[in-house]
């Protein structure tokens, strides 16, 4: 189901229109644009490229991930963070504790039936923009245990990199992030989310 | 561990409460009777096992009475252990908690929390238990998981050649 | 106004499930005393607050949840939940065979993997009546000093960091890796190694390890002296766990806690010492034992475990003898690889083994060793078939737990953070 796209993608989209033709729904046609015109497209076009990259850029480099370890991948997520594989040197040494001031969820270690609905309302706390790892097998699949216990994160929330292992090695935790950031730096706007209908859930408690 | 002989006549002398002495691996263990649990502990507290070292519960399924408690019992002065265990039927599932204190003994605090696991675990119900209620599942879930005829739950997993309602299963 | 009160005024708010579920916890009754003011004057009263601790929290090790009822900032009584990290791995090892069990088992205290596997390894050799060659032993020996080590350090580092000595989380980190290096080089995996087999070790230590192991060696004891240096005698360490919390060691005992924290009570009591498993009286080494029981002699005590950690390894490292490194029993262990090309024997000892898996005689056993956090017991029922028909292992961090309370009744709230840390839950174990 493809939630019509707004927002930046549409300037986007009508930027490239201006270039090619003379209305947004015309033809494919070159054109030339003056005056107003050029203006309006360098307006689209180019600050909606250039900003939205730079923040981008700057988002993917600063996340604040959530101190949040469950089981053994939280030992190692604490050696990710440790003087060897150091994760301070991409800039994500700033663990959050509070789920308002933290970005990124990495969920290290196995999710129960009695967690879950708190991790979801850790994940619905948390301000948009926000991303989430599972890291190890445990939370990706069921990892070792397949039992009535355990429930993996995908099932009740959004999950964006899914990191292996049991547990990864903290070099395997590294990959995941940084494959993160290259997501976040390329395609910032989070539309397979938009597609699962899984943004907007932020908790909002009534009546406070 | 009291040797084969020490173990016979710890049973002689605690009488009618023992049902069955076992001694195997050279490790002692006595079967009681479930309602005399507090005595039959109470009078190995005197003879020097103080310690408490562990609480669980098994399930014997099919073998009826099914759900079995084990108390392990250490002597840390002669360093000797041994192991107590009773078994109460599903259809009346109940024993008497050891752990609150009680005019006549000490009572054993260790096993609060170690009898709120059987009980969620198994169901055992331990009668005069301070606080009895599930300590690992969520407190409204129904059902023992511990119990051989509860399912494994899970999920089920899901091969890609073998299923065909998935989307990239070859076919 | 608290999730668990019912409110008595005005339309209740739209509660959530989830807060809807917490209102039966019930709570221990309150003394009468507390309903006067500090005074005893009864126009005044005091309110107690009942403050939910959640489980998502920076300084509660792992998911603990605790409620606790403070009167100002002293506490007065703690209510610990648990369950947030329930694995069912006991109900799990129920279906695999037994050598298939060792992994699963290995993640329930997921700092002390070595002993939770020695633990089951020792009930189920137990059971099978095999014998594990002294080489095994001793390499068994080497991998759960190192573990108790590493287990220990990170002890140090968390307990640092919620006392506010952040740097010391990261020197125990530099000292781990250098442990886990030697785990992967005995094991491929640096946590959850599953080396510990029915009836020795899977795999014989590599050439370079004895050297790599001998260099740690040196290197160790000058780093917990440097830790020592740093936190021994600072007055904000001094006034944040001198005399905080003690609690005697007749209460303990009666609470069932072993490990650090009875040793800290003056109780000398380990395992490796009162009743020795896998060549442990071999060894030559003292049990570090404290005099009051409050905070600053559990820290004492973790230290100074390093230290007899440490001289044991450097004992097993040069008493290492030659020989197998699993049993010989074919009907337990896997033959050796090159045996398959030319034994039918071996051959179907092998399939036979990674098929089925080996049978068990029926019977119970509970095999207890002492751990980094106190005695770690596994209880195994078998009924005669290649799956275990029970495995219970029982935790120290679980039976520990209970004296939480009775340890922090009339401290503040620092000092419970402080006492929590000292006491060295692994929710990992405590769940299952």
């Amino acid at each position: 189901m493809r939630v019509a796209p707004d927002g930046l993608r549409v300037r986007e989209l009508n930027a490239r229109q201006l270039l090619r033709g003379g209305d947004l729904e015309g033809a494919n046609q070159p054109a030339h644009l003056e005056g107003a015109e050029l203006e309006r497209y360098v307006q689209e076009r180019v600050a909606t490229t250039t900003l939205d990259t730079a923040v981008a850029w700057a988002r993917s480099n600063s996340f604040f991930p959530l101190s949040f370890g469950l089981a053994c991948c939280a030992m190692e997520q604490f050696h990710a963070a440790g003087p060897r594989m150091d994760i301070a040197r991409f800039g994500f040494e700033a663990f959050r504790a509070s789920p308002r001031q933290a970005d990124l969820i990495i969920l290290a270690g196995r999710v129960s039936i009695k967690m879950a609905p708190i991790v979801r309302r850790l994940y619905d706390q948390m301000l948009e923009p926000k991303w989430a790892i599972s890291m190890g097998a445990c939370c990706s699949s069921m990892g070792v245990f397949n039992n009535y216990a355990l429930v993996p994160a995908d099932k009740f929330m959004p999950i964006d990199v899914h990191v292996p292992g049991c547990p990864p090695r903290p070099e395997a935790l590294m990959h995941g992030v940084l494959k993160l950031r290259k997501m976040v730096q390329d395609d910032p706007d989070l539309g397979w989310r938009e597609r699962y209908d899984a943004v907007g859930t932020e908790e909002i408690i009534p009546g406070a | 561990m009291p040797d084969a002989t020490g173990l016979e006549l710890i049973g002689q002398e605690l009488g009618d409460s023992v049902l069955d002495t076992i001694f195997f691996r050279d490790r002692a263990t006595l079967v009681i009777d479930p309602p005399s649990i507090r005595s039959v502990l109470a009078r190995l507290r005197e003879k020097g096992y103080s310690f408490m070292s562990s609480l669980h519960g098994v399930d014997y399924y099919p073998e009826e009475p099914r759900l079995g408690v084990i108390y392990e019992l250490l002597d840390m002065r002669r360093v000797d252990r041994i192991t107590v265990k009773l078994r109460v039927p599903t259809s009346a599932p109940e024993v008497q908690s050891v752990t609150p204190d009680a005019s006549q003994d000490a009572g054993w605090p260790t096993a609060n929390h170690q009898e709120r696991e059987v009980y969620d675990m198994f169901g055992v119900v331990f009668r005069d238990h301070p606080d009895l209620r599930r300590i690992l599942m969520p407190e409204d879930y129904e059902g023992h998981p511990q119990r051989r005829d509860f399912p494994l739950g899970g999920e089920p997993v899901i091969f890609t050649c073998n299923d065909t309602g998935t989307p990239r299963s070859s076919e | 106004m608290s999730p668990l009160e019912e409110p008595t005024t005005g339309p209740a708010p739209p509660m959530s499930e989830y807060r809807r579920r917490e209102q039966s916890i019930t709570l221990s009754p309150l003394p009468e005393q507390l309903e006067h003011g500090a005074d005893g004057s009864e126009e005044t009263t005091q309110e107690l607050l009942t403050l939910n601790f959640g489980p998502h929290h920076p300084a509660t090790h792992g998911v603990l949840r605790l409620l606790v009822t403070l009167q100002g900032e002293v506490v007065r009584d703690i209510k610990p939940i648990v369950g947030y990290v329930h694995t069912g791995i006991e109900k799990t090892a129920e279906d695999k065979a037994y050598w298939k069990v060792i992994p699963v088992v290995e993640r329930m205290d997921y700092l002390a993997y070595y002993f939770n596997a020695m633990a089951f390894c020792g009930a189920v050799e137990t059971l099978v009546e095999v014998e594990v060659p002294k080489r095994a032993q001793y390499l068994r020996v080497i991998h759960l000093e190192l573990n108790r080590i590493a287990s220990h350090l990170i002890w140090l580092g968390t307990s640092a960091l919620d006392l506010g000595a952040v740097s010391i989380f990261l020197y125990c980190l530099r000292e781990r890796e250098k442990i886990l290096d030697l785990f992967e080089m005995s094991s491929g995996q640096r946590m959850h190694t599953r080396y510990f087999q029915v009836g020795g070790v899977i795999e014989d230590i590599p050439t370079g390890f004895a050297h790599k192991l001998r260099e740690f060696l040196k290197v160790m004891p000058e780093r917990a002296d440097q830790y020592g240096a740093i936190l021994s005698a600072n007055e904000i360490l001094l006034q944040r766990l001198r005399s905080i919390c003690p609690l005697d060691a007749d209460a303990l005992l009666s609470l069932g806690v072993t490990g650090p924290l009875l040793r800290a009570a003056g109780n000398p009591w380990d395992l490796r010492k009162a009743a020795p498993y896998s060549s442990y009286d071999d060894f030559d080494f003292k049990i570090p034992v404290g005099t009051v029981g409050d905070n600053y002699d559990r820290y004492a005590v973790r230290l100074a475990e390093i230290y007899e950690s440490v001289k044991i390894l450097e004992q097993a490292l040069d008493g290492l003898p030659e020989g197998p490194h699993i049993t010989e029993d074919r009907k337990v262990a896997l033959p050796p690889r090159h045996e398959l090309a030319t034994s039918m024997e071996a051959l179907i000892h092998h399939f036979k083994l990674v098929t089925e898996g080996f049978r068990v005689p029926p019977g119970e056993v509970y095999f207890p060793i002492e751990g980094p956090r106190g005695e770690l017991g596994c209880f195994v029922r078998s009924d005669g078939s290649s799956k275990p028909a029970r495995v219970h292992m029982r935790d120290p961090s679980f039976v520990n737990l209970q004296a939480f309370s009775h340890m922090a009744k009339g401290a503040y709230i620092a000092d419970m953070i402080a006492t929590l840390a000292m006491l060295d839950p692994i929710l990992g174990g405590i769940d299952r």
